[in-house]
């Protein structure tokens, strides 16, 4: 009975017959020739097509192909050296090619803290990438100046530069460093981590979910309304999604 | 290295053969120190590498210090070492402080110990200390636009104040 409701929900798909392997083999082999026409043409188009958008597409594409700089600060880096070898092996994810130019990568990985005289050299680095471009500050030094609360290291290097994903640890380890390419993977793919959001049920502290306050200049207002649309308008076809896939 | 008795013998030739130079002796944890006087630190350091007997041809190391409730304020110490005989001897600067937006100044030894470059200016970089006669007066690892003398002990450590929900209630504002 209790399967039955289930099928009812969401009805198991079956498995293809070894029959209809073989036929879709022929009629592959027909088009090929050119001899397939009518509807069964129509009808192979349809099954061997996928339909997305184009967006979607090469979010897909450099996801699964992070290309990040060879660029180490400090001690992180050699955790970060570790995730290309064949014990944590990232090439899993696609990322393992370490590039030696700035120009040829997308992700760069402050592996460390950032001195004061470094800062000037990550950002031109940065300024460098061709876009799209991605940062991950790993570690507690790069994120927030760590240990180092002093006068000679930068306190965050988001003082300086944008930075998509932090990692925290000291070092984190090489898996903690995957995890975090992994998130922003799905940063990359459009469906970011809500992280602790989903976990307090946090939704809409976002900082772009904020109101401009009186003070605020026009660009500042115009920014934050263009991100809540934004944001309303992922929302919107995520929600379609998830109850497209439900149906 | 050179005992207490050895250390009075140095510092009596070289007020003899440079009148006032040194200003006091200390030894401690086995090692000599000669204070000096910072106008006559080339005449002192010179007599002690040429000066058959003593012989410091080598200097291994150059630093700065900031005493700040003492007077006088700065101390510039110079770490020698004679290499055949695997002696060593400190020979400390003191520096008084100008005041004000004035640098401190002091001979640079580079002519005597050509090593001794870097050491300067790093000495430089961090307390703001000038050596009259250096090739290269440069901030040497801080950027060479900053601001202040990082290492001096009135300067402010710098960082961001980090507040902890464990010791906030118990200490309010505790890192003030």
């Amino acid at each position: 009975m209790k399967r039955e409701k289930l099928r009812a929900h969401a009805p198991l798909e079956e498995p293809p017959a070894p029959t209809d392997l073989r036929v879709r083999q022929l009629r592959a082999r027909d088009l090929l020739r050119g001899d397939l026409e009518g509807p069964d043409l129509e009808r192979h188009v349809e099954e061997s097509l996928l339909m997305t958008t184009m967006h979607k597409a090469t979010g897909w594409g450099r996801a699964n192909s992070i290309f990040p700089a060879t660029f180490g600060l400090a001690c992180c880096a050699i955790e970060m050296m570790s995730i290309v070898g064949p014990r944590y092996d990232i090439a899993r994810f696609g990322a393992e090619n370490l590039r030696a130019s700035p120009r040829q990568a997308d992700l760069l990985i402050l592996s460390g803290r950032v001195a004061v005289k470094m800062a000037p050299v990550v950002r031109r680095l940065y300024d460098q990438m061709l876009e799209p471009k991605w940062v991950i500050s790993m570690g507690a030094c790069s994120s927030s100046g760590g240990m180092f609360s002093n006068y000679a290291v930068v306190q965050g290097a988001d003082k300086f530069m944008p930075v998509d994903v932090h990692v925290p640890g000291c070092p984190p380890r090489p898996e903690a460093l995957m995890y975090g390419i992994n998130k922003l993977q799905r940063m990359i793919l459009g469906r970011p981590d809500p992280g602790w959001r989903q976990r307090y049920n946090a939704y809409g502290t976002e900082e772009w979910a904020r109101e401009a306050t009186g003070d605020a200049t026009r660009e500042e207002i115009e920014a934050y309304a263009a991100a809540r649309e934004l944001a309303a308008n992922h929302e919107a076809t995520r929600s379609v999604a998830t109850r497209g896939s439900r149906s | 290295m050179p005992d207490a008795p050895g250390l009075e013998l140095i510092a009596q030739e070289l007020n003899g053969a440079a009148e006032g130079s040194v200003l006091g002796t200390y030894h401690e944890h086995g090692q000599g120190c000669l204070i000096v006087n910072p106008e006559r630190i080339l005449d002192v350091l010179g007599w002690l590498r040429d000066t058959p007997g003593q012989e410091y041809r080598f200097l291994s190391s150059l630093h700065g210090v900031d005493y700040l409730p003492a007077e006088p304020r700065f101390g510039v110490v110079y770490e020698l070492l004679n290499m055949p005989r695997v002696e060593r001897l400190r020979v400390r600067a003191a520096l008084a402080d100008p005041g004000g937006e004035e640098l401190p100044e002091l001979d640079s030894c580079v002519s005597l110990f050509a090593g001794a470059e870097f050491h300067e200016r790093e000495v430089y970089d961090f307390f703001g200390i000038l050596f009259r006669g250096h090739p290269d007066m440069r901030r040497i690892l801080m950027p060479e636009e900053y601001v202040g003398w990082p290492q001096r002990r009135d300067f402010p450590i710098g960082g961001e104040p980090v507040i902890f929900t464990r010791n906030e209630p118990e200490m309010p504002r505790w890192y003030e």
